[in-house]
């Protein structure tokens, strides 16, 4: 008996795989909620997942065609990342979101031969900003050398326009993801004039006595971080056991939510982090976020976490998904989109400061548009610190622009590279 | 009954020494290669040959070399991860030095080269034992992964410090990057496991094989008897580390495509491939498979009831795979500490006698 009811478990198990088609917008999510980036990982993946059950139980879905979503677990793990993939792949995904950048430059040339869009929102590979080259892979609105540009020109503003004889350290996970801005910042350390030092440390990050040791001795004006994961509060705490000045220590917006200060409490206090799109609860979407998704208990998490800043990265990810399947549907006249409709709303999506008003999130993020020469918005970031006292994050510059000239240029040989190793010509889909 | 010697008679020599001296083991063993090569292909799909039945032919080499070394030769390793690593970034430096070069080359050259780092971090073995041998390879699983991460010779001076396989094909047939049919990835890591089974089961039956064992069993009585230890430690180390070489490049070109040493070569790896070496059974090639079987499909077929079946949350079925998984390794470490072979033996016993049992 026993062994019928395990046998029947394990074909039920066998025919699982089989996808199950209907008529519906399947958004999947690649998560992770173990692991040790978990911390990170967890409340993305609740934003995402309650934007998305928020349009559903509002609106009906997209277009009137309700949204499927599907989680699978990659531990952040390129190999579990994989199998994720192929276990969705058939199953009619309109846009991959995998979190990681490391499972991106592994995705990337899959994606492009499966028509499936990937969208990197701050991560993965920044010359996936010529559509030409990358016609599948998205990156807006912004990406690490905008990030990196962004905290230059930061830089350049506090010191009067000069940055001669100044010495950066870079602080880097010692992995794809924290190896990203390095070109950039040396390119600009060439026009700009600072010293800049890269140290890197070994995923995952909990282990960085020698790393702080060197920053101590060499004595840098500021330390930039790229760091995720329980990396950064080990960074922050050990940047306060130095004594080292906190409003001089900016990471990226990876490196900038509350679990990564919290841990360190009164020491982290001024320590600043690249903000690309709006914190906090002050938005009118989270009104009837509380009445449809949080009141009727369809949250994903616990709720703990809604309002904090990977939160509401999520949740932004989640609507800028969901604009580009209203921008495909608009363009193909059809509701039920496919992936390959869904690529072509992420092609000409259209950011506007109306529309995020119109949606709840007023000046939550910039405005942008995509084209296919350019997957990757405007590219502009803010500055928040932290009040370790209020437990709050401040938005303490405007939106500010990179050079993107610059970082166009770097993209173009990048992915110009890309394409002669894969035997690609550069051309846009449509 | 089913299972029996009695009536199989052997006439002459060759066939009294063959692989599988039973009749039944030996239809069984036929049976199996024919499904593996021609009714596989056929019924095969994209998922379970992508996300299962690939990896589950990759690892099975990598633990068949770790078992050579550890079950055979009785030198303990903590060093495969950065082994595979070596093999993965060997398989990477050839594909772009020559394109031109077949990928079976590639991979089987990625195999000789890191048989030459094994002996190179084998040597400490002539002098240390056990324990201290193990920290001494685990020092090669830290420099190796070091070098790849810090050197960007080995990673063609890429920004990202990634490395990623082109396409290449055999027969005319993509079996390398994404192009690559699930199809093609499983006929041509299936064709590389059966050989290299063939040649770890023929090598450890033969000379080598017994000095190994000798070495194993006792290293002193076997320098008594005439086992020149430097030379048997030496091959054991240079063959195993072949293996898992091929294996490294494999997960690396077939497999996954993109790898980072950190990440997909780790210390992680190193106790995965041990693991599946002790599971499985120490010093037995049946074991390697059962191993490797058990700790890369288990998972993934876990996964597949709890979150596609039962349909429970990602996260928790996640931790309860590893609470499942490990409890499963101590049970088995517990009721039959010589592996699953061992298992695979006694039931194999019992089957001579049934239906009369003594």
């Amino acid at each position: 008996m026993k062994m019928r009811r395990l046998a029947t478990a394990f074909v039920a198990t066998m025919i699982a795989a089989a996808p199950t088609l209907a008529d519906t917008l399947h958004f999947p999510s690649l998560s992770y909620r173990t692991g040790p980036f978990a911390a990170g990982g967890i409340p993305f993946a609740d934003g995402y997942s309650d934007y998305l059950t928020l349009i559903n139980e509002r609106d009906g879905g997209i277009g009137g065609v309700p949204i499927r979503q599907s989680e699978c677990e990659t531990a952040y793990n390129t190999e579990r990342g994989v199998e994720c993939y192929q276990s969705i792949r058939g199953d009619n995904p309109l846009v991959l979101q995998p979190l990681s950048t490391g499972i991106t430059y592994q995705l990337i040339p899959r994606t492009i031969e499966d028509g499936i869009p990937m969208h990197t929102m701050g991560y993965g590979r920044t010359s996936a900003l010529n559509g030409e080259v990358f016609n599948w892979t998205f990156n807006y609105p912004a990406n690490y050398w905008d990030g990196a540009s962004v905290i230059i020109n930061y830089l350049l503003e506090e010191n009067g326009g000069a940055l001669d004889g100044k010495k950066i350290v870079l602080l880097y996970h010692n992995s794809a993801y924290g190896r990203e801005p390095i070109p950039t910042l040396t390119r600009l350390a060439e026009r700009h004039g600072y010293e800049l030092l890269t140290i890197g440390v070994d995923s995952p990050g909990q282990e960085q006595g020698s790393q702080w040791l060197q920053i101590r001795r060499e004595r840098p004006d500021y330390v930039v971080m790229w760091g995720w994961g329980v990396m950064n509060p080990t960074a922050i705490q050990e940047a306060a056991n130095i004594r080292f000045p906190m409003e001089n220590f900016i990471g990226v917006w990876w490196s900038g939510s509350q679990q990564d200060v919290l841990p360190v409490g009164a020491g982290a206090h001024g320590y600043k982090a690249l903000a690309m799109h709006g914190t906090g609860m002050d938005y009118p979407i989270y009104a009837d976020m509380q009445r449809y998704v949080i009141d009727t208990g369809k949250q994903a998490g616990t709720g703990a976490e809604v309002g904090t800043v990977l939160y509401s990265r999520g949740m932004y990810a989640a609507m800028l998904a969901v604009e580009a399947a209203k921008k495909a549907q608009e363009i193909h006249g059809v509701a039920a989109i496919t992936p390959a409709m869904m690529r072509d709303g992420m092609a000409n999506l259209e950011i506007t400061e109306e529309l995020m008003a119109e949606l709840g999130l007023p000046n939550f993020g910039p405005a942008f548009s995509v084209s296919c020469q350019n997957h990757g918005g405007s590219g502009a970031a803010m500055i928040q610190q932290w009040d370790a006292n209020a437990g709050e994050w401040n938005l303490i510059t405007d939106w500010i622009q990179p050079d993107r000239e610059l970082i166009m240029e770097m993209a173009m040989e990048d992915s110009l590279a890309f394409a002669a190793e894969n035997n690609m010509t550069p051309a846009c889909l449509n | 009954m089913l299972y029996r010697e009695a009536g199989d008679f052997k006439t002459n020599y060759v066939a009294d020494s063959q692989t599988f001296p039973i009749k039944f083991d030996r239809y069984g063993y036929y049976f199996l290669l024919g499904f593996a090569f021609l009714v596989m292909p056929l019924i095969i799909n994209d998922y379970w040959a992508n996300s299962i039945v690939v990896p589950f032919l990759i690892y099975t080499i990598a633990a068949l070399g770790l078992n050579i070394l550890i079950g055979y030769c009785g030198q303990l390793s903590l060093g495969t991860g950065a082994f595979m690593a070596v093999g993965a970034y060997a398989s990477y430096k050839l594909m772009t030095a020559f394109p031109e070069l077949n990928i079976v080359f590639v991979v089987v050259f990625a195999g000789i080269v890191t048989a030459a780092v094994g002996v190179l971090f084998g040597l400490p073995s002539l002098r240390i034992k056990g324990f201290y041998l193990a920290v001494a390879t685990l020092a090669a699983q830290f420099f190796l992964i070091w070098l790849f991460t810090r050197q960007p010779w080995f990673y063609n001076y890429s920004p990202t410090g990634m490395i990623s396989a082109p396409q290449r094909e055999l027969f005319g047939v993509a079996v390398t990057g994404p192009r690559a049919s699930a199809v093609a990835m499983y006929m041509f890591c299936l064709c590389f496991l059966v050989s290299l089974a063939w040649l770890a089961r023929n090598l450890t039956r033969g000379t080598l094989g017994r000095q190994w064992m000798a070495i194993r069993d006792m290293d002193i009585a076997a320098e008594i008897i005439g086992v020149n230890p430097l030379m048997a430690k030496l091959t054991a180390f240079a063959v195993s580390s072949f293996f898992v070489g091929i294996a490294g490049a494999l997960l690396f070109t077939v497999y996954l495509g993109a790898a980072e040493a950190g990440e997909a070569f780790g210390i992680d790896k190193s106790f995965l491939v041990l693991f599946m070496v002790i599971i499985g059974g120490l010093g037995s090639i049946f074991g390697a498979f059962a191993g490797a079987a058990f700790l890369i499909i288990g998972p993934v077929l876990l996964k597949l009831l709890l979150v596609n079946t039962l349909g429970w949350p990602t996260d928790l079925a996640a931790h309860l795979e590893i609470m499942i998984i490990g409890a499963l390794i101590l049970g088995f470490l517990i009721l039959e500490p010589h592996g699953i072979a061992a298992l695979w033996r006694t039931i194999k016993e019992k089957l001579r006698l049934w239906p009369f049992p003594y």
